[in-house]
């Protein structure tokens, strides 16, 4: 078992995948002679050639389109966004092809869409989008968020195996900044559930991607200083969602608290609360809070940014006001 | 036939149990409805308790001198009137959740809300409404939270009068076995003034006022009255009338002193009710003489002597202890000089009145001996400011200093 960084265990479970399957192959903007806008493609092109690491022109579309195509007979490849925010121009290859093929013809479109995700790397509107709630909305797509390294191999190897559609949120400032002990061999981490990364009384914290570390952070700290115990869930998948353990984190603690990083309106939030509302009423010992980013696109300016996306801060503070509900 | 449960009734909104003083039927007597069944004794009043139903008192579950929950069950009244229902003897007394006969009020809700969880917990333990008033709550503004109702739930098993735990903070600091610290339990009247002086310091920016009232000329007029008063109404004169009618006779000239507060609405009462604050060994009570804007002099001295011999007799109404739109609290009875009373919510100002004692004072440049008090009021200055407060209290005082006419 080696200590790797986050971006090293996408990379090297693309890499294993690879060479056990000759049908993965990876398609994207610059990932072959460049290496990927942020290397997680890195000399692939030497050791796999041309043929499986093909260089794309700038055209989501045409990426994700040929995506399809390709997984529909019978490869398994994976498309690589360059940012998130590109992927509205594949927004339609997407939704409409990749996630309804299967029910219209019953074939398997076993691919996956790579989406480097999300801010506080002052990015500004353009480099730090967080479009999870529009694939949550279109059935027929799976779509994993992992915020460790373990994780990032364990989901991405599932992600590849699977025989539908799955949306890969990376996040880029986990890329180098958290490392974790990851096997060397490949295993999957299944999609569809989530994990427990510490357990509490007072109050259940619902995040995934890179606000599962703030949340941490702020747990960790309240309990050390003013003795309030949180239980910090992190989803790891949002399509699937795993319903049972975050059913069972709200009669564990009866207050929860809901962090993403994308904006609060029509969010990953909203339709776990209402999960919550409709399935577990009677163990609500406070109203369900969210904390999300603020509804506008994510700022240029870092203080502006970090006024805009939670923060440890934001989150204790959330958390000491439930506590004390 | 049908059977109908008679249960423990809830007599104000802060009880919880009840004393069975005395059945005044027996088993098998034949009572007729309204007539009187039992007498019981709570936190606050004694009652006598009146029949739900004619018919045969079938059973007696709860004997004299037993306390139990309110809406427990009592007794059983085979009633005459026709009925379908089988008989539930068989069925064990479920507190809150049977049809109630007449006997018991409805249960007060009171302000205070609960979350689905703490209802979730308190029907799955058998926590009645009445009962989940009582527990005390931690969280902000007092609401029970999952910790307290399961703490409570959790001394109650423990079983002893004393063994509910302390909130988590004070556990931190009493020590389990420690000889430093001794852990009691509040009784349902001090749980209750404690919610409602916490509510009502949440609720009402408090303002005091301080005047000073020359009560010479009314202790004059008090002694040389007194004995014919005696003789002709049959109890003895006290200082409280006169407060009593000083403060009417000013709520008339400044009505809004006598007011409530509903969100952006000042409701303006038409009716004066004062509360004469009063300890006793059960905690503070609130007594209430109702409708003091009808009565003369003389009619305020026996309603406020009526109440104060029913506080002690302890035979005060649920009644009685409500309604009030005016409080006077006469902490001088202790000694004291100069206190800041809470309001009592709803209302919008209460009166201190302190210790009346002799003291030098000028008067026309010549120092003379007068005997003296302060009164203080204190005020909710979302609707009385400090110029409507101190011409209030002015205004009490100028009657006060002029008991000439009274009786």
């Amino acid at each position: 078992m080696a200590t790797i960084t986050y971006i090293d265990a996408i990379a090297q479970a693309m890499w294993q995948e690879m060479e056990r399957d000759p049908r993965v192959f990876l398609l994207g903007e610059d990932i072959g002679t460049y290496g990927g806008a942020f290397k997680a493609t890195k000399g692939f092109i030497q050791h796999f050639g041309e043929q499986r690491v093909v260089d794309t022109p700038i055209s989501e579309a045409a990426i994700i389109g040929a995506a399809v195509g390709a997984a529909v007979v019978g490869m398994r490849p994976i498309a690589e966004m360059q940012f998130a925010d590109f992927v509205t121009c594949g927004f339609n290859q997407l939704v409409t092809n990749a996630a309804k093929i299967h029910y219209r013809w019953k074939l398997p479109v076993p691919m996956v869409v790579r989406l480097p995700s999300g801010g506080y790397i002052h990015g500004g509107p353009y480099h730090s989008a967080n479009p999870e709630a529009w694939f949550l909305h279109a059935p027929g797509l799976k779509m994993v968020a992992p915020a460790t390294a373990y994780d990032a191999k364990g989901l991405m190897t599932a992600a590849i195996r699977d025989e539908n559609p799955v949306i890969f949120l990376e996040y880029k400032y986990l890329y180098r900044r958290i490392k974790g002990d990851v096997p060397e061999d490949l295993y999957e981490v299944p999609i569809g559930k989530g994990e427990v990364r510490r357990d509490g009384t007072d109050v259940t914290v619902i995040s995934y991607g890179s606000t599962v570390h703030f949340a941490l952070e702020a747990a960790s700290r309240l309990a050390l200083e003013e003795g309030i115990e949180t239980r910090v869930v992190d989803l790891r998948s949002l399509v699937p969602l795993d319903v049972g353990l975050i059913l069972d984190s709200v009669k564990a603690t009866g207050k929860v608290l809901i962090v993403h990083e994308a904006n609060l309106t029509g969010g990953v939030g909203a339709e776990i609360s209402a999960l919550i509302a409709s399935n577990a009423f009677a163990f609500l010992d406070a109203p369900v809070m969210r904390l999300a980013g603020l509804d506008t696109p994510v700022p240029f300016a870092p203080t502006l940014e970090e006024y805009v996306l939670p923060n440890t801060e934001k989150i204790a503070q959330a958390i000491r006001t439930l506590a004390r509900y | 036939m049908a059977r109908i449960e008679v249960v423990m009734p809830q007599m104000g909104e802060s009880i919880a149990e009840g004393t069975i003083v005395k059945w005044h039927k027996s088993v098998g007597e034949a009572i007729g409805k309204d007539e009187v069944l039992l007498e019981i004794s709570t936190d606050k009043v004694d009652s006598e308790i009146p029949s739900p139903s004619s018919g045969i008192l079938a059973e007696i579950v709860v004997e004299e001198q037993q306390t139990v929950a309110v809406r427990t069950v009592i007794a059983y009244i085979e009633s005459d009137a026709t009925a379908s229902a089988p008989a539930p003897a068989a069925t064990p007394p479920r507190p809150a959740q049977e049809p109630e006969p007449r006997v018991s009020q409805p249960v007060q809700g009171g302000d205070r809300f609960y979350s689905p969880l703490v209802l979730t917990i308190a029907r799955a333990e058998g926590v009645s409404i009445a009962e989940l008033e009582g527990v005390p709550g931690t969280g902000e503004g007092g609401r029970v939270s999952k910790k307290d109702i399961l703490v409570y739930v959790a001394g109650r098993k423990g079983g002893t009068s004393a063994a509910a735990p302390p909130a988590p903070a004070a556990a931190g600091q009493a020590k389990q076995g420690s000889s430093n610290f001794e852990v009691v339990q509040m009784s349902n009247v001090m749980q209750k003034m404690a919610h409602h002086m916490v509510h009502s310091v949440h609720t009402s920016p408090h303002v005091a006022a301080v005047h000073e009232v020359d009560m010479t000329d009314v202790a004059k007029h008090r002694e040389s009255h007194a004995a014919a008063f005696e003789r002709a109404e049959g109890f003895k004169l006290t200082f409280m009338p006169y407060v009593v009618e000083a403060v009417v006779r000013a709520i008339k000239k400044y009505p809004l002193i006598n007011s409530s507060v509903e969100g952006d609405k000042i409701i303006r009462k038409n009716f004066i009710n004062i509360g004469i604050a009063v300890a006793s060994d059960n905690g503070l009570i609130v007594p209430v003489v109702k409708h003091a804007e009808e009565k003369n002099f003389v009619g305020l001295a026996r309603a406020v002597n009526d109440v104060a011999v029913r506080t002690r007799a302890k035979k005060l109404t649920p009644d009685d202890i409500q309604g009030g739109t005016f409080t006077i609290s006469n902490f001088g009875v202790f000694g004291t000089l100069i206190g800041t009373p809470i309001i009592h919510q709803p209302q919008v100002a209460i009166l201190g009145t302190g210790a009346i004692t002799k003291r030098p004072v000028v008067i026309n440049d010549a120092i003379a001996i007068r005997s003296m008090a302060y009164f203080t009021m204190s005020f909710d200055h979302r609707v009385v400011d400090g110029a409507l407060g101190g011409m209030f209290l002015a205004e009490v005082v100028g009657i006060l200093e002029h008991p000439e006419g009274r009786l």
